[in-house]
C-alpha cells in the first residue's frame, strides 16, 4: 500500500529533471514537501505520534524504492531521525557519523550527505547522539557539488545538542542500513536500465544483448544485484528497534562493494551515450558512487567486521550465522 | 530482473532447523576422528564409507527421504543445517553425498515401486553410493550431445558407450546416466533418458584418473554391451533432460558451493589470531566474511523456493557463480598475503592445506556447470537469449 503510494509520487516529482534542478543548487521544495505532505517523513514514528508505526522490515522496500528514484535530498535519513527523536523539528534532518572536536571549541562533521541543504543534523559523537541545528552552520561542499555532500563545521557549542549519551552505535548502524537499501535501489534501476539497452542498442545488425560477451557481463551484474538486495535486506530483519550492527556493516560492505561494479558495468555497456550530462544513466550511476563512500565504503566496514571475526575466538561459519 | 528479484525475497531458517544444528555438533565432536586441515580441505570429495555409516546410524543419510523407506522426513531447512556444519568442519562425506542431494530424491519423484523399495532403503543405510553420469569424452559443456546409448532388448536395455570425470564412480555401486534412449546426437533434448546402472554389471569398466594434486577423485566408465534390465530406466523414457534440469536447481545452489574453502580459510583466521601483525589483514577476512553471510542468506534464501517445490533453475545457477568465485578467491587471497612465515606449527599446516586447495580450486566452477554455461543460463533467464 505505502509502497506503491511512494512510488506513485516518486514517479511524479523525483522525474531527471526534477533531480537535475536539485543537483543545480536549487531547493527542491516540490519533492520535499510532497513527501512530507504525504506522511512519509513519520514512516518509523509511532501511531499514538501520527506515524505509521512501520517495523524495519517493513520500511526496507520503502527505502529501496526511494533509491531507485536517486534523489540527494535527505529523505531516508529523515525517516529515521523523526523516528528517533520525538521532538525532531520539521525540515530536512541528516544523519552524521563522523565528528571532530577542534581545540578550540565547536563541532565539525565530515562528509555528511545532503549537508549542503539539511537544516538539523544527528550524528553519532561515540556512543552519543547529538542534535545540531544548521542555521549558523558553516558549510564546505565536498567532492561533486552536484552530490550535496558538505563538511559541517560549528564554531561554538552552542548548536550543539545531547539527546542520548547512548545510541550512538544504532545510530550508525541505521545510517549504514538505510544507504544499504538506497544503493540496492539505484543498483536494480541501473540493472534495468543497462538491460533496456542490450535490448535496444543494435549493432552488426542484432541487439548487443545477443553477443556473448555481453551477456557474460549483465549476468555477473546481474549476480551482484542481487547478492546486494540480499545483503541490504538482511539488515533490516531481526525485530529489534533498530538495525543489529553486523547486519548493517555487512549490508553496507556488499553493497558498496556491489555499487562499483554495478556502475562500471552500465556505463561500458551504453557507451559513449552514457556519457553524456542529457542521459539519465549520469544521475544514477553519481548516486552509487555517492551513496558507496556515505559513512564509510566497503573497506572501512571489512576492516571493523574483520577485527571483530578475529577478536571472536569463534569459527567463521558460527559467526556469519548472526547475519 | 525485478521479476528473478522480486521472487527472491529473504528468507530466514526456521527454528526447528536450528534445533538440528546444536544436535549435529554434539553428533560431530563425538563421531568425527581428528584430522588434519589439509585432508579436511577434501570437503565433500573426502570419501569414507566408515563415516557415512555412522551418520546413517545417527539417521542423516536420505534425511529427506520419507521414513517408509528409512529417511528422516526432515524438511529442506533441517538438511541445510546438517550439511553446513557437515562441510564447516570438512567432515568425510563424499561417500554417500551423491545419493543424499540428488539420487534419492530424484528416485523418489521419479521413480517406480520396486525402485523406491529397493534403492531409498539403501541408500539411507549408506549402503547405496551413487554417482553422476553426465560428461563424456565429447559431451561436457555441451551436455544434450551425450553419445553413450542404451537400445531396447527383449531382456531391457543394451548399454553402450562411456563416460568420463565422474566423481567417484570406482567408489560407488550404483550410477545414475544420461543416455541417449532414441533418436540422433542432432536431436539433442530429445531421446535422451535417466538409467540407474549397477557398476557390477560385465561389461562396465571403471579407471580411476588421478588429478593434478595427487589424489584420484574422478574415473572414466566404460559399458560394452552391458545388460540392463527394464527397470534400470528411471522415470519417463526421453524425459531425461527435464530430469536431470530439475536436479540441477539442488545441485547448485547449496551450501556445497560456498563452503569448498572453508578449512582453509578458518585455518588462516586462526594463524592470524596467533600472530601479532594478524589484524592487519582484517579488510581481507572482513570482506570475505561479508561475501559469506550474504551467499548464505541467497542460499537460504533458494532453499525456502525448493521447500516449496519450486524449480529456481535462474536463481540457483547465479548462485553458483558468485558461491564459485567466493570459494576460488579465498586461496588466491591467502597465498597473496604470505611470505613472511613465522614458523609455527600451525603455518605449517596452513601450508600444506593452501597447496591443496589452490591445486583443487579450479574445478569449483567446472563441476556442476562451467562459469561460461551458467552465465548463458541466467543471460536467458534475462531474455537475452
Amino acid at each position: 500500500m505505502f509502497l506503491e503510494a511512494l512510488d506513485t509520487l516518486l514517479a511524479d516529482h523525483a522525474t531527471s529533471a526534477a533531480i537535475r534542478r536539485l543537483e543545480a543548487g536549487e531547493p527542491g521544495a516540490g519533492l520535499w514537501n510532497a513527501i512530507a505532505q504525504a506522511g512519509f517523513l513519520d514512516l518509523l514514528r509511532s501511531e499514538e505520534q501520527g506515524g505509521a508505526g512501520l517495523a524495519l522490515t517493513e520500511l526496507f522496500p520503502l527505502l529501496e524504492c526511494l533509491g531507485r528514484y536517486g534523489a540527494p535530498l535527505p529523505i531516508a535519513q529523515t525517516i529515521v531521525a523523526r523516528g528517533l527523536v520525538p521532538d525532531l523539528p520539521d525540515g530536512m534532518a541528516t544523519i552524521a557519523t563522523q565528528c571532530q572536536r577542534p581545540a578550540g571549541g565547536g563541532l565539525r562533521c565530515l562528509q555528511v550527505p545532503a549537508g549542503a541543504v539539511a537544516g538539523h543534523v544527528l550524528a553519532c559523537d561515540g556512543d552519543r547522539v547529538l542534535l545540531l541545528d544548521c542555521a549558523n552552520v558553516h558549510r564546505d561542499p565536498v567532492g561533486d557539488q552536484r552530490s550535496l555532500v558538505a563538511h559541517l563545521a560549528w564554531a561554538t557549542d552552542t548548536a550543539i545538542v545531547v539527546v542520548g549519551d547512548t545510541g550512538g552505535r544504532q545510530l550508525l548502524a541505521y545510517a549504514a542500513a538505510l544507504t544499504s537499501a538506497l544503493l540496492s535501489g539505484a543498483m536494480q534501476r541501473t540493472f534495468e536500465m543497462a538491460l533496456a539497452q542490450c535490448n535496444n542498442r543494435v549493432q552488426f545488425g542484432k541487439s548487443i544483448g545477443k553477443f556473448q560477451a555481453v551477456q557474460q557481463q549483465i549476468s555477473l551484474m546481474a549476480e551482484h544485484v542481487l547478492a546486494a538486495a540480499i545483503a541490504a535486506e538482511s539488515a533490516f530483519r531481526g525485530g529489534g528497534p533498530a538495525p543489529a550492527p553486523l547486519a548493517a556493516a555487512v549490508a553496507k560492505s556488499r553493497t558498496s562493494e556491489a555499487a562499483g561494479l554495478v556502475a562500471a558495468t552500465a556505463h561500458a555497456v551504453h557507451g559513449a551515450i552514457g556519457m553524456t550530462d542529457e542521459f539519465d544513466l549520469g544521475l544514477i550511476t553519481r548516486r552509487l558512487h555517492d551513496w558507496r563512500m556515505a559513512y564509510g565504503a566497503e573497506q572501512v566496514w571489512n576492516q571493523q567486521i574483520g577485527l571483530q571475526v578475529l577478536d571472536s575466538g569463534q569459527t567463521l561459519a558460527d559467526f556469519v550465522q548472526a547475519v | 530482473m525485478s521479476s528473478l528479484l522480486g521472487q527472491l525475497r529473504l528468507a530466514e531458517l526456521p527454528p526447528q532447523a536450528e534445533v538440528m544444528r546444536a544436535q549435529v555438533k554434539m553428533f560431530l565432536a563425538e563421531a568425527l576422528e581428528p584430522a588434519p586441515a589439509h585432508v579436511r580441505a577434501r570437503s565433500w570429495m573426502g570419501f569414507d564409507a566408515a563415516f557415512s555409516r555412522r551418520l546413517a546410524q545417527r539417521g542423516w543419510v536420505g534425511v529427506t527421504l520419507p521414513t517408509q523407506y528409512g529417511g528422516a522426513n526432515l524438511d529442506a531447512f533441517s538438511r541445510y543445517v546438517l550439511v553446513e556444519e557437515l562441510l564447516a568442519v570438512g567432515a568425510p562425506v563424499a561417500a554417500h553425498w551423491i545419493a543424499d542431494r540428488q539420487s534419492g530424491p530424484l528416485i523418489l519423484k521419479f521413480g517406480n515401486d520396486a525402485q523406491k523399495a529397493f534403492f531409498l532403503p539403501r541408500i539411507c543405510r549408506a549402503e547405496a553410493f551413487f554417482c553422476i553420469g553426465m560428461s563424456e569424452p565429447n559431451a561436457g559443456s555441451d551436455l544434450a550431445s551425450v553419445g553413450t546409448r542404451a537400445r531396447r532388448n527383449d531382456a531391457g536395455w543394451l548399454l553402450n558407450g562411456q563416460k568420463i570425470w565422474t566423481t567417484n564412480a570406482h567408489h560407488c555401486q550404483y550410477m545414475i546416466a544420461l543416455v541417449r534412449s532414441s533418436g540422433e546426437k542432432e536431436d539433442r533434448q530429445a531421446g535422451l533418458s535417466q538409467f540407474i546402472i549397477d557398476l557390477s554389471l560385465p561389461g562396465v569398466t571403471v579407471r580411476p584418473i588421478r588429478d593434478l594434486s595427487g589424489d584420484a577423485h574422478f574415473s572414466e566408465v566404460f559399458f560394452d554391451n552391458v545388460q540392463l534390465d527394464p527397470n534400470a530406466l528411471v522415470g519417463t523414457e526421453g524425459s531425461g533432460w527435464s530430469q536431470v534440469n530439475a536436479e540441477l536447481a539442488f545441485e547448485r545452489s547449496g551450501p556445497e558451493r560456498i563452503y569448498s574453502s572453508i578449512v582453509l580459510l578458518e585455518l588462516w583466521i586462526r594463524v592470524l589470531r596467533e600472530r601479532a601483525d594478524g589484524g592487519s589483514h582484517a579488510a581481507t577476512i572482513g570482506r570475505l566474511a561479508a561475501h559469506l553471510a550474504t551467499l548464505r542468506n541467497m542460499s537460504i534464501t533458494v532453499t525456502a523456493r525448493l521447500a516449496k517445490g519450486e524449480s529456481p533453475v535462474v536463481e540457483s545457477a547465479l548462485i553458483k557463480d558468485l558461491g564459485t568465485e567466493f570459494e576460488q578467491a579465498i586461496p588466491q587471497l591467502i597465498e597473496s598475503g604470505l611470505g613472511d612465515a613465522s614458523g609455527s606449527a600451525l603455518e605449517g599446516e596452513l601450508a600444506a592445506t593452501l597447496a591443496y586447495v589452490t591445486q583443487i580450486a579450479p574445478s569449483y566452477s567446472l563441476r556442476g556447470g562451467t562459469r561460461e554455461i551458467l552465465r548463458g543460463m541466467i543471460a536467458r533467464g534475462l531474455g537475452l537469449r
